[in-house]
């Protein structure tokens, strides 16, 4: 099997689906003659054009609301944002105009359309540029919002967040764009709301997704050295949220840790542990532990930014507590 | 230099009055045809007003609820505007709704009964005042956060251009909403690719009570098409001839130059901002409305339409109580629909379709 990056993946995903129907479009900044800031759309322009693969100003409110518009009309819109943390300023658009366009339509007026860009922190950005946004927009109903974090996730999924008729929120990630993964030639489409075992084990559960699920498999090799099985689910998707997958693991290992890159206050693990503690209250040999950034906002200077980041070391001290070793 | 557009000028008679060149049957027949526009444009305009009348009404008797505002005043300017449109052009406007949902030819049914939160309302009661829409008009809907739509509207142009169609949408908004960025993202957008987009500003001269002066730098507000090298105009918003020649104007620009066009359309709100609100008193004087009333749209139209001979008293009577008893029929069907059943809270939320679920259809078909 093929291994290729998170970002050709991605690249495959968009051609394939813009081959496939030609009512999908990429529009965002830098995407076409730039060929992406991330060069995830790299050769699209000169395969589709400029009509398919549009340039636009720094406007991220404005071309946020064109693809609603064009969305609204039929065509089927790939709108990427250069980060989430630029969407900050489409949000209305993402909040109060797609996510909301059918419900207060009476059903009329659908919405096949995919926000898309990177999510969360990379390396000494700093404040304004270290965000991770899912827990926002999980919040809000309308939305379906995706978080792969390997290769074969992000083409599958990103393929399947182009087909589905309702406004998806694809999060991936700058430091995931150069990761490697093994990508199927033929065509595969990954269900969206859909969680993955990506690791067995008995004794935990590590509940996470997106870029974490590559800290997550760090801490279960480590871990698997002391003896300690792992079993590592990965969400994929945040919202709908898999809660019958998170059941089954907790239900299997009794003990879980939830970990996430953003913040602790209203994240996506708290939503996780309500989901435990209803599903799973007689299972749990221990309360369940949480992972996240620390509270505030990411410093610059390196050595500040590791101890503001979830990392493996947290982690595992919280894997160890919920397994009474320390 | 971006060269100034020709303004449309305001229109104090109708189009097409030069019959003088024409023989006398063919004078005939214009002036017959003209008549019987003048006629549905009067409909059109009475239609909103009787209705909204209606609205008010039901709104102090608790059969309406939440914020509702109303357009009585403004009738010209989407009756004039709409009036120039084909039935798969489109339309998106803010939550003063009402009055271009009728003049598209929305039902009075359909509205009064989505107003009362109705089964069979336009937006199955899910939408409410703000929110109507309609899908066999390419009616895209009331919007209710000022100047969010606009961005939407030229991303409708984006598709209409992308498809090659000819079809052209049209935008309506306060004046308030230009001081937003959403409007300055979407002109520059709609002006940088060349699309088939009217925006339409309706200058009732208060965004809720702070008057235009008090919230933009410039008083004619038109010109802002200028920092996008856009075609604009100022047009009487109370001669419904002055607004149907302007548009016009836009019309043809969008579907034959593919090319925006930013008309600043000047009228005035006759009522409160929204129920809530007193109709003159606190940041407008009584006197001042006054003024404004003497040029009431319906009765400016209905002068001219006695004047040029082409309706009578018992005409205008006939046609006043035929709206007022659809009106009527309006509220009674309201009253009269469903709620919408419990089970309807949670539809509508996500589809659970896909293109392929679409192409499938299709194929099947």
């Amino acid at each position: 099997m093929p291994v290729i990056t998170y970002r050709e993946a991605l690249n495959q995903a968009l051609r394939e689906e813009m081959q496939r129907d030609d009512r999908v479009f990429l529009m965002g900044e830098e995407v076409a003659v730039y060929q992406g800031a991330y060069k995830v759309s790299k050769g699209l322009m000169q395969e589709f054009g400029e009509m398919r693969v549009v340039d636009t100003p720094i406007t991220e409110l404005g071309f946020a609301g064109v693809g609603v518009g064009a969305a609204m009309v039929g065509l089927r819109p790939v709108i990427e944002f250069m980060t989430w943390n630029f969407a900050l300023l489409a949000l209305d658009q993402v909040v109060n105009s797609a996510a909301k366009m059918l419900y207060m339509s009476g059903g009329q007026y659908k919405m096949p359309m995919v926000f898309r860009g990177p999510n969360g922190a990379a390396l000494q950005l700093a404040a304004q540029h270290s965000q991770a946004w899912e827990s926002w927009l999980a919040h809000i109903p309308g939305l379906k919002v995706v978080t792969p974090g390997t290769p074969y996730d992000a083409k599958g999924l990103l393929k399947a967040a182009i087909r589905d008729d309702n406004p998806v929120c694809f999060l991936e990630g700058e430091m995931l764009y150069n990761t490697k993964g093994e990508v199927p030639e033929e065509e595969y489409v990954i269900p969206i709301g859909k969680a993955e075992v990506k690791r067995e084990g008995d004794h935990v559960s590590l509940i996470t997704h997106g870029k974490m699920i590559l800290v997550a498999l760090q801490v279960a090799d480590q871990l698997a050295k002391e003896g300690i099985r792992v079993e590592v689910l990965d969400l994929r998707t945040v919202r709908p949220m898999d809660v019958e997958a998170i059941t089954a693991t907790v239900r299997k290992t009794n003990r879980a840790v939830v970990l996430e890159e953003g913040w602790e206050v209203a994240g996506i693990g708290a939503q996780v542990v309500d989901y435990i503690q209803r599903e799973c209250f007689d299972h749990l040999d221990a309360p369940v532990l949480r992972v996240h950034q620390e509270d505030v906002p990411m410093p610059y200077a390196k050595s500040l930014e590791r101890a503001a980041k979830p990392d493996a070391g947290k982690t595992i001290a919280a894997v160890k507590k919920v397994m009474y070793l320390e | 230099m971006a060269k100034r557009k020709p303004q449309p000028k305001p229109a104090t008679k109708p189009a097409g009055k030069s019959v003088s060149s024409k023989s006398a049957p063919a004078a005939a027949q214009a002036a017959s045809a003209e008549a019987e526009l003048n006629r549905e444009l009067l409909y059109s305009m009475l239609l909103q007003r009787r209705f909204e009348e209606r609205t008010a009404e039901a709104y102090a008797v608790g059969k309406i609820g939440g914020f509702c505002h109303l357009y009585i005043g403004q009738e010209a300017v989407s009756t004039g505007s709409i009036s120039l449109l084909r039935p798969d052009d489109y339309i998106i406007t803010t939550y003063r709704d009402h009055g271009q949902a009728l003049a598209r030819g929305m039902t009075p049914r359909a509205l009064m009964a989505e107003l009362f939160g109705r089964a069979d309302g336009c937006s199955a009661g899910k939408g409410g005042s703000m929110h109507l829409f309609d899908r066999n008009l390419n009616f895209l809907g009331g919007h209710g956060i000022v100047g969010g739509h606009i961005p939407i509207a030229t991303g409708v142009g984006f598709a209409i251009k992308y498809r090659g169609g000819d079809q052209v949408i049209v935008c309506f908004m306060g004046e308030a909403a230009v001081n937003g960025g959403a409007f300055h993202e979407a002109l520059n957008m709609a002006a940088l690719w060349k699309l088939p987009v009217i925006f339409v500003i309706e200058n009732n001269r208060y965004g809720m009570g702070t008057a235009v002066e008090r919230a933009s730098a410039i008083n004619d507000i038109y010109e802002r098409a200028g920092s996008y090298d856009m075609a604009r105009g100022v047009v009487d918003g109370q001669d419904v001839f002055a607004v149907r020649a302007a548009m016009a104007e836009a019309v043809e620009r969008a579907r034959v130059e593919q090319a925006p066009t930013l008309l600043e359309i000047r009228t005035y709100r006759f009522m409160g901002h929204s129920m809530s609100d007193a109709v003159s008193g606190t940041y407008r004087s009584k006197a001042e409305l006054d003024e404004h009333m003497k040029r009431d749209p319906i009765v400016l139209l209905r002068t001219h339409m006695e004047e040029a001979g082409e309706i009578d008293e018992a005409a205008l009577t006939r046609m006043d109580e035929e709206i007022k008893a659809i009106c009527q029929d309006s509220w009674d069907f309201a009253d009269q629909s469903p709620e919408p059943p419990l089970e309807a809270l949670y539809e509508d939320v996500l589809v659970d379709t896909t293109s392929d679920a679409v192409a499938e259809a299709e194929a099947a078909a």
